[in-house]
């Protein structure tokens, strides 16, 4: 029988008392030999006191499974916002010090986990992942089992190198048509989570195909996976293709292989999506499934905007909107952050002069971090304010106040909003 | 494992940014986290918790982050045990890597009200509505997921697993 992507590389990585096995099937709980893990400076210090707590049990001191397969980024409350947050960064310090692990970035070479390590050549084809933080399935964009997961089964992982699952059914999406302008991989997937709703692909692997995603760059390939968690997904995935290959030949610190769906591969439902009737998207408060089109919001004042994160704070989208920036002020209420992902996006940008064109309209650059993503610095909301924002949840306080707001948007989108004060679509900002 | 409590209820997808905000993510701090448990959904629930009690909700508890600190908070605040309609899956996987115990069934959802009082068996899968006086059944876990739960969650289960020092 037929196997979907996602299960051929779960059946490649099962650990089975008989060897490798062929076969395996939707429901089947099986264990894996991993190929990376990861884990931030939220969810790392529980795995390590875990990890500490073994190790006193037993009365010795234990290695990680792969001092080059285990990744540590403290980014979420980075550079440190307070003692409790500089504590935690040190644990995983400390611990990757003493461990010699490899992967640890201290600022100056870090950036958002999710954009750096795809960047760095850390996940790659093939791979069984496990990260402990939900947009850990942002690495099916280069055709990897990626998949979040909690502290514990990170410090599990780091002693064993392996993790339980249960194999997901999957749903394939499928996108036909033409691209209008504007529209990229943020609206797509919006668009999607709003058809199927947060829980639509709960448990399930979301696989996403078509010749709209032929097309699409890896940067819109990353922000889409990265969004299979809001649907409930266990991961996002996409078939690995020439513009996969280009992306890592030369950045790869590892081997990788290149996984397929079969054609008899059996699907839990299959959705087929007409993106010419797709126009640039926002969620409004307080669900990722809460979408409609930018055009069609009613005169929504904001008083800030952020573009970055994980899901859209790659180079491709700081162009994007400095592209609409460029000649442009922001509203005099609006305050607007950007987030370049990374260090070397952030240096990247600069040297293509985007700095010069966000600084010009009124807007601030911050250092990569996770910061106003989730409430946590550089830019948390105060009672009854609302931001448009390229990241990916818009939870009930997630940037702050209980009382904020939060709308996801493509960076555009983002862009065009911070010019005119109030959720816009881009077509109505002239380009210069 | 059976439990026996009064009941929270909830809808449906109470996400992890509600049952412990990001603001309070810069400690792993069990105590203090369950100061502040369903803090931006549920005021009234840190204070009002009683040890025992048991969480009801609908579909898709648990959503949003991988957060181990949602279901620690929890946890700590003294719930005995969580049943919903359907779990977020970083969500079921944490609280059965923690010893957390959750359990599917719809059918008692359904009738409970806030204040209930259930009395629920995990491995036998069954809950009993004391206040109404009905019985339910639900699935029983898979055979993997029960060894994990009975040595005690993920942890206590790698470490029995973990090889000897050599000369032990
Ligand atoms: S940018 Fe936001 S969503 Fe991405 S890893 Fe950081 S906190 Fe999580």
């Amino acid at each position: 029988m037929g196997m979907t992507i996602t299960e051929k590389i779960l059946a490649a990585h099962a650990v089975k008392k008989q060897g490798a096995i062929s076969q395996v099937l939707p429901g089947e709980l099986i264990e894996a030999d991993l190929d990376f893990i990861l884990g931030n400076d939220i969810t790392a210090p529980i795995a390590i006191s875990e990890f500490k707590a073994i190790e006193k049990e037993k009365g010795r001191e234990l290695e990680v499974f792969d001092k080059e397969r285990v990744a540590l980024v403290p980014d979420h409350f980075t550079p440190n916002k307070d003692v409790k947050s500089a504590e935690q960064c040190k644990m995983l310090r400390d611990f990757s010090r003493k461990k010699n692990i490899k992967y640890y970035f201290e600022i100056g070479k870090m950036g958002v986990e999710h954009a750096l390590l795809p960047e760095q050549g850390l996940v790659l084809p093939g791979d069984c992942i496990i990260g402990a933080d939900s947009h850990t399935c942002t690495y099916g964009a280069l055709g990897a089992f990626s998949t979040g997961v909690g502290s514990t089964d990170l410090a599990a992982a780091m002693i064993r190198g392996k993790a339980w699952f249960k194999i997901p059914e999957s749903i394939k999406f499928v996108y036909k048509g033409k691209l209008n302008k504007w529209v990229c991989g943020k609206d797509l997937i919006l668009y999607t989570i709003g058809d199927i709703g947060v829980d639509g692909a709960l448990y399930k692997s979301m696989e996403f195909c078509g010749d709209v995603i032929s097309g699409l760059a890896i940067s819109d390939r990353l922000t889409m996976c990265n969004m299979a968690i809001e649907a409930g997904g266990k991961n996002g995935i996409i078939e690995p293709d020439e513009k996969t290959l280009n992306y890592v030949k030369n950045i790869a610190k590892r081997d990788y292989k290149i996984y397929k769906s079969d054609p008899d591969a059996q699907y839990a439902d299959i959705r087929e999506y007409d993106v010419s009737k797709i126009k640039p998207q926002v969620a409004f408060p307080h669900l990722p499934s809460n979408t409609k089109p930018a055009a069609d919001a009613d005169n929504i004042q904001i008083d800030q905007v952020v573009i970055g994160s994980c899901t859209n704070g790659r180079l491709q989208d700081l162009e994007i909107a400095a592209g609409i920036l460029k000649g442009h002020k922001i509203h005099p209420y609006v305050r607007l952050i950007i987030l370049p992902a990374t260090q070397k996006i952030y240096a990247a940008a600069m040297k293509k002069g985007l700095f010069d064109i966000f600084l010009e309209s009124g807007g601030i650059i911050s250092t990569p971090t996770c910061g106003p993503c989730l409430g946590g610095h550089m830019g948390v909301l105060a009672e009854g304010e609302r931001c448009v924002s390229t990241t990916n949840r818009n939870f009930v306080g997630r940037m702050g106040h209980v009382k904020s707001e939060v709308y996801l948007a493509s960076p555009a989108v983002a862009a065009a909003s911070a010019i005119k004060g109030r959720i816009t679509d881009p077509e109505e900002i002239k380009i210069k | 494992m059976k439990f026996k409590g009064k009941t929270w209820k909830y809808g449906d997808n109470v996400n992890t940014d509600e049952i412990i905000p990001a603001r309070y993510l810069n400690t792993s701090d069990p105590k203090e986290l369950a100061e502040h448990c369903m803090e931006d959904i549920d005021a009234s629930f840190a204070k009002g918790i009683e040890k025992d009690d048991i969480i009801v909700a609908q579909e898709n508890f648990g959503c949003g982050s991988s957060r181990e600190h949602a279901p620690i908070s929890i946890k700590e605040a003294g719930v005995s045990c969580i049943i919903a309609n359907s779990f977020a899956r970083i969500f079921y996987r944490n609280s059965i890597n923690i010893g957390l115990p959750i359990l599917e069934c719809k059918e008692a959802v359904k009738d409970v009200d806030k204040g209930d009082i259930l009395e629920v068996d995990l491995s036998a899968g069954t809950v009993l509505n004391l206040t109404k006086n009905k019985f339910y059944k639900s699935s029983p876990f898979p055979e993997f997921i029960q060894e994990l739960i009975s040595a005690g969650g993920l942890m206590k289960w790698v470490s029995k697993t973990l090889p000897p020092v050599k000369g032990e």
